[in-house]
């Protein structure tokens, strides 16, 4: 039987997910797998929105605030599970991405990433100073899942940090399993044809307002349950979530990654998220490589890391 | 004796997973991994012996993760270099119950996530006895439940009250809160006959939380706070909201909540507005740095709580602080040639206080330690004179504030 590029993807990265433990030398590493994979959910809603449809955002982070601050508070004050505030916050996440994207994306050309970045920006400023019921830029605790203790009941347990990597693993393998269908669906012809040439794509029938809607919409969603997810592991969140930076991060960790590519953009983010832990040593110089090595890939790659390798590997083979 | 630890920690680890009937892969092999570690240690361990022919003198592992860069780095770096420093000047000494101090330092960049990774390495992958840091309170607060769950004592570098407050079993402080400050300021603007003032606030997190604590506490000391303005961390420019204040009806001191380069906006903008109403800053601008960026002219006469390290010279001889606050100024120079701030102390008065519990518990042991530390008692430090209680993990009262004020470019006693 020949497996199907979907197939293969979601195997490697599976397999992935599931043997990198063998390699840890202490349980740190699982917090890192965690926040790749908490990065790589986030990031795969980019691949959506920018590799699929072509669309730039440069407010995703806002979104990602929402999802954080409804797990935060939710439980708090509405008296909700924390997985249900993750469910609220992915809903808020949508509605909020539909009503501004729906004037927005009518109009050609780079609107959207103006518009996002002022909602991001609008999130993170709402985050910081509405300290009566945000608590403020100190930040604000946040409930606990609760699922560790209902897994420890049953048999299985696992220490924190062991538990967020196979639970955030999981998260990342879904998001992937859905953006990867939604790629050769009717919306995802839809949106790597208008992706090719708006005209071309009218042409052809495709309502291309609505179809960027819908991928903006998804992709937020994903934003938003990558931030929840952040802060149900920290049980901490400041309104640096929401913040601008984060935003440029999604982007950057999509793009040199290859942001045409599921497993390409989590590599990026893989490479982005571990970057800091290994320049501990050169912190000084972390931007300044970072910046290197995306004109690097920006050159020499514009496909993104993952793409351009394979294909020079191919290339080869044939 | 770190050996003894690890192997203890190791086999602890080894029972705890023994018992698990739940049949999980990753579990297996970790098991294995730590059998294997196990060995190897023992064999490390016989090696040194053999090799030096001495007991095995092991290290006391000390954890910090501080924002030496980002929008905190005036804080976190003079806290990095101390910590360097005087690591480096006990070990030369012949370090701790003749243990070295190995010192694993990071640089959070002030942000909550990745302290809080950090932290997680701190613990897991270095196997620190204990963390100081957390210079700001959002990264404080993410790293104490990783603290907590490994149980380890943790000296928090950070204002809020939050951090201390309730008590938590392995959580302490050195700097003072931000209530403290607004009550000194107080205490000052009553004995002056101040009842209505204005607030000028920045909205980052150490401006947002000393507002709070201060419109707390304001109601105490009779005075009225009949104006509250607020600007964002970058703002250039507070003359709008200084000028809305200066037309209060009554008013008669402005309290300025705030740290970074808003307080020396807001001071700059005061003088040029010719205000001539009494202005209070915070201890978040207890360093020279202000009056720099401020100028000399316009910071002169405005009134701060601040430590005894701001004034080192001014204090009389019979001052339990001095020869402390001397000392490290003088280590402080002889290594990097400028005097340490306030936010330097901070980090010297934590590394005191554990290598003073360590002393006192006579090992490195965490849960030892942590008693120790809370026994700690009339430890003088740069910021005051410590007192741990188990009700208290802050340390301090208001007698270790000193009201300063800023004469001629240079800090005065005001009291």
């Amino acid at each position: 039987m020949r497996l199907s590029e979907k197939q293969w993807t979601l195997l490697i990265l599976a397999a992935l997910i599931a043997l990198s433990p063998f390699f840890f030398p202490s349980s740190y590493y699982y917090r890192v797998g965690s926040l790749i994979f908490v990065n790589g959910l986030a990031v795969t809603g980019i691949v959506i929105l920018t590799g699929y449809a072509g669309q730039i955002s440069l407010g995703h982070a806002g979104f990602a605030g929402i999802g954080a601050y409804a797990c935060a508070l939710a439980p708090a004050h509405l008296g909700l599970h924390p997985a249900l505030a993750l469910v609220l916050g992915a809903a808020i996440s949508g509605v909020l991405a539909f009503l501004v994207g729906r004037p927005i994306l009518r109009l050609k050309g780079y609107y959207l990433a103006v518009a996002s970045l002022g909602l991001g920006i609008l999130v993170a400023m709402a985050l910081a100073n509405e300290s009566w019921i945000t608590g403020g830029p100190d930040g604000i605790k946040v409930a606990d899942l609760g699922l560790r203790a209902v897994l420890k009941s049953q048999g299985l347990d696992l220490s924190n940090t062991e538990f967020w990597y196979a639970f955030t693993g999981l998260a990342l393998l879904i998001g992937a399993w859905l953006a990867l269908n939604l790629h050769d669906s009717p919306t995802g012809r839809a949106l790597r044809a208008l992706h090719g040439s708006e005209i071309a794509a009218r042409t052809v029938g495709i309502d291309v307002a609505r179809a960027k809607l819908a991928a903006f919409v998804i992709s937020a969603v994903y934003a938003s349950v990558s931030g929840s997810l952040l802060a149900l592991q920290n049980r901490f969140i400041t309104p640096d979530v929401a913040g601008y930076m984060h935003s440029i991060e999604m982007v950057t960790m999509a793009v040199l990654g290859g942001a045409g590519s599921v497993l390409g953009a989590i590599f990026g983010a893989g490479i982005l998220t571990m970057l800091p832990q290994v320049l501990t040593v050169f912190a000084e110089y972390e931007q300044l490589m970072l910046g290197l090595v995306m004109m690097l890939v920006m050159i020499f790659m514009r496909q993104g890391l993952l793409p351009s390798v394979l294909r020079l590997i191919r290339g080869r083979g044939e | 004796m770190k050996f003894m630890n690890t192997i203890e920690k190791d086999s602890s680890r080894l029972n705890r997973k023994s018992s698990i009937s739940g049949c999980f892969c990753i579990r297996f092999f970790r098991k294995t991994i730590s059998g294997l570690r196990l060995d190897a240690l023992a064999l490390g361990a016989l090696m040194a012996s053999g090799f030096a022919g001495t007991s095995a003198l092991a290290d006391i592992r000390i954890g910090a993760t501080v924002s030496e860069t980002g929008p905190a780095a005036f804080l976190g770096d003079p806290e990095a270099r101390t910590l360097r420093l005087l690591v480096e000047k006990i070990n030369a000494a012949g370090g701790v119950n003749g243990e070295q101090l190995k010192l694993f330092l990071y640089d959070d960049g002030g942000d909550p996530n990745k302290a809080r990774t950090f932290a997680t390495r701190l613990v897991e992958d270095d196997e620190v006895q204990a963390i100081i840091g957390g210079t700001t309170t959002g990264t404080s607060m993410s790293i104490i439940p990783i603290a907590e769950e490994a149980e380890i004592p943790f000296i928090s570098l950070a204002g809020a009250i939050e951090i201390i407050d309730p008590v938590k079993e392995w959580v302490f402080k050195t700097p003072h809160t931000d209530r403290m400050a607004c009550e000194k300021i107080f205490a000052d603007m009553k004995k002056q006959g101040y009842t209505k003032i204005g607030l000028i606030s920045g909205t980052d997190g150490f401006g947002a939380s000393m507002r709070k604590q201060c419109l707390d506490v304001v109601g105490g000391y009779g005075i009225e706070v009949v104006g509250d303005e607020s600007y964002g961390p970058q703002d250039a420019d507070m003359t709008p909201q200084l000028t809305n204040l200066k037309g209060k009806p009554g008013i008669q001191a402005i309290l300025n909540p705030g740290f970074g380069q808003g307080p020396s906006i807001v001071t700059r903008n005061y003088a040029q507005l010719g205000i001539r109403l009494p202005l209070y800053q915070s201890h978040g601008v207890a360093s020279d740095g202000f009056i720099a960026l401020a100028g000399k002219d316009a910071a002169e006469g405005v009134r701060l709580p601040g430590t005894a390290l701001l004034v080192a010279g001014l204090l009389p001889d019979g001052d339990p602080q001095k020869p402390v606050v001397t000392a490290y100024i003088e280590d402080y120079k002889g290594s990097h040639g400028t005097a340490p701030t306030t936010f330097g102390g901070y980090a010297h008065d934590a590394l005191r206080i554990y290598v003073d519990a360590v002393k006192r518990a006579g090992s490195a042991e965490p849960a030892a330690v942590r008693d120790a530390i809370e026994a700690t008692s009339g430890l003088v430090g740069t910021t005051g004179v410590v007192t741990y209680s188990p009700k208290d993990h802050l340390g301090l009262d208001l007698s270790a504030f000193r009201l300063l004020e800023i004469r001629n470019g240079s800090w005065a006693l005001a009291e």
